[in-house]
């Protein structure tokens, strides 16, 4: 009576397990197939390398653009905050200058953190440069300003949480303003901003896959492509969730090693 | 070592922040070599004043000339007369970012007063003199609280300057930490560097001071060699001052 049992019991398992086998079988043909389809037939790779490309362009471009328009809009900001007042006693050409230049600043970061970024896209893509035909250009340009007004915010409240003392030392030492913001103030701002700094990064890489909008073939539309020509959806676009994935993993090492770094200064 | 030739002069110098009037007018010669301590209670106006020197605070009325130019006036680049200005300062303010070298050479270099080696040179020499050549590499984390303060001497003295100010230089130190600083300073006194020193070491005052400041609810309430000032203090408050620091 038990050994039935038994051997019923092992042979019941067998057919299971051949049905498993079978299954995973099958499963494995079907994912290999939809691999050729999605990636090897026609170089469909290719689109997603294409675009791949497209996308790390304009990311790092803008971000560079976005750093430069940040430094510059930090620095009049934080210049205005802290010496405004004083420059106002003084009166004169200069203060003017200071206030003309802080009020469109703030004109600027109004505008750009109150519209979304695919609207900003579009506008620069169909009306500002209408005339033009190079859309990674326009998307780099649309893209770096953007992300300047963020850049700009994150390095002010940097320059404003370098101890004040820094700054009075420079300026004790006969260093103009801007030497001291230079050799002194901006390299600890940057040290201390650095991690938000990185996460702007990874928030602009993901924002311009919204480049498709206007005609760019970066990698999230590469990937959009390939679903509408080979209509199977599950492939490509987690392809592309995965190189997103991975992009921002490395990123992120890299950004902790360079953090790492600079701790050396202050043990 | 004091010599006639006036290297500061204060004049009718008043400093309000808002409606709070910290100097209510100041006036005094500092003299080339001399040792002038500013004493007072805290709130009195002392580190403002110092501060107004320098024009790390702008006064809001009176005048200072140094080297004979009004300092104050609208035109005057104050940059170059800070060079000549060094300052010290109670929290030390070493350049967090930078070793101590490029600590001290980072002025002279940039502002072109001497080339890149000769600045090495000669910041390799200032910081032998206080003892601290073997951390020239070190970043300013990495030292204690006396050793930065004299980083921060050497720092101001790189760029040959025709006087030092400091402002509460031993506050923020260890007592044990305390010595190490004064005996720098009294060694530049006894060179003939000129001086002008805000603290609250009554000791060093009495020491190496040619002149004792006693500055009171902003105005200079008594001044005197520091024998006569501290064995005949004239004023009620600074008898009062006196009895409670000494």
């Amino acid at each position: 009576m038990t050994a039935w049992i038994v051997s019923d019991f092992f042979s019941f398992m067998k057919v299971k397990a051949q049905g498993l086998a079978e299954l995973l079988k099958s499963g494995w043909v079907d994912f290999v197939d939809e691999f050729k389809l999605n990636f090897i037939e026609g170089d469909r790779w290719e689109w997603l390398l294409d675009g791949f490309k497209n996308t790390l362009l304009i990311t790092l471009c803008s971000c560079l653009l976005g750093i430069a328009l940040g430094v510059i809009v930090a620095i009049v900001r934080s210049t205005y905050d802290k010496t405004g007042a004083d420059m106002k006693k003084r009166g004169g050409f200069g203060y003017r200058l200071l206030a003309f230049f802080n009020a469109i600043c703030n004109i600027y970061l109004t505008i750009i953190r109150g519209t979304p970024v695919v609207v900003q896209l579009l506008i620069m893509y169909f009306v500002i440069f209408a005339s033009s035909t190079n859309g990674t250009a326009v998307a780099i340009v649309a893209f770096g300003i953007n992300s300047g007004a963020y850049v700009a915010e994150i390095f002010r409240s940097g320059i404003m949480s370098v101890d004040k003392g820094q700054f009075e030392a420079g300026r004790s030492l006969g260093l103009n303003y801007i030497q001291t913001m230079i050799h002194i103030i901006i390299p600890q701002m940057f040290k201390i901003v650095l991690p938000t700094l990185c996460n702007e990064f990874i928030v602009l890489l993901k924002e311009t896959s919204v480049a498709g909008y206007v005609g760019i073939v970066d990698l999230t539309k590469a990937g959009d492509l390939i679903r509408g020509r080979t209509f199977s959806a599950f492939m490509p676009l987690i392809a592309v969730a995965l190189i997103y994935l991975v992009v921002v993993m490395i990123f992120t090492a890299l950004v902790g090693k360079l953090e790492r770094r600079l701790r050396n200064s202050d043990h | 070592m004091i010599t006639n030739e006036t290297l500061i002069k204060v004049e009718g110098l008043e400093k309000a922040f808002g409606d709070n009037k910290v100097l209510r007018g100041i006036d005094t010669e500092i003299k080339k070599g001399e040792v002038v301590v500013v004493i007072g209670a805290s709130g009195s106006g002392k580190s403002t004043f110092l501060r107004c020197l320098n024009l790390l605070e702008n006064p809001t009325g009176g005048k200072i000339f140094f080297e004979g130019t009004d300092i104050t006036a609208p035109k005057v680049n104050i940059n170059l007369h800070r060079q000549k200005m060094g300052m010290v300062f109670q929290q030390f303010n070493l350049f967090n970012n930078l070793t101590i070298l490029k600590n001290i050479t980072l002025a002279p270099v940039k502002l072109g007063v001497m080339s890149k080696d000769k600045a090495n040179e000669k910041a390799m020499e200032l910081l032998r003199r206080v003892g601290l050549e073997d951390k020239a590499n070190a970043y300013p984390s990495q030292l204690s609280g006396g050793q930065k303060q004299r980083v921060a001497i050497v720092r101001a003295l790189a760029m040959n300057p025709e006087v030092l100010l400091f402002d509460e230089p031993t506050s923020a130190l260890d007592p044990e930490m305390v010595g190490e600083v004064l005996e720098v300073m009294k060694q530049l006194a006894d060179e003939g560097m000129t001086m002008v020193v805000v603290t609250h070491e009554m000791g060093f005052a009495r020491e190496v001071a040619s002149r004792v400041v006693f500055i009171d609810e902003g105005v200079i309430a008594e001044e005197n060699t520091p024998v006569e000032f501290f064995a005949n203090p004239q004023c009620e408050r600074l008898k009062d001052f006196l009895s409670k620091v000494l």
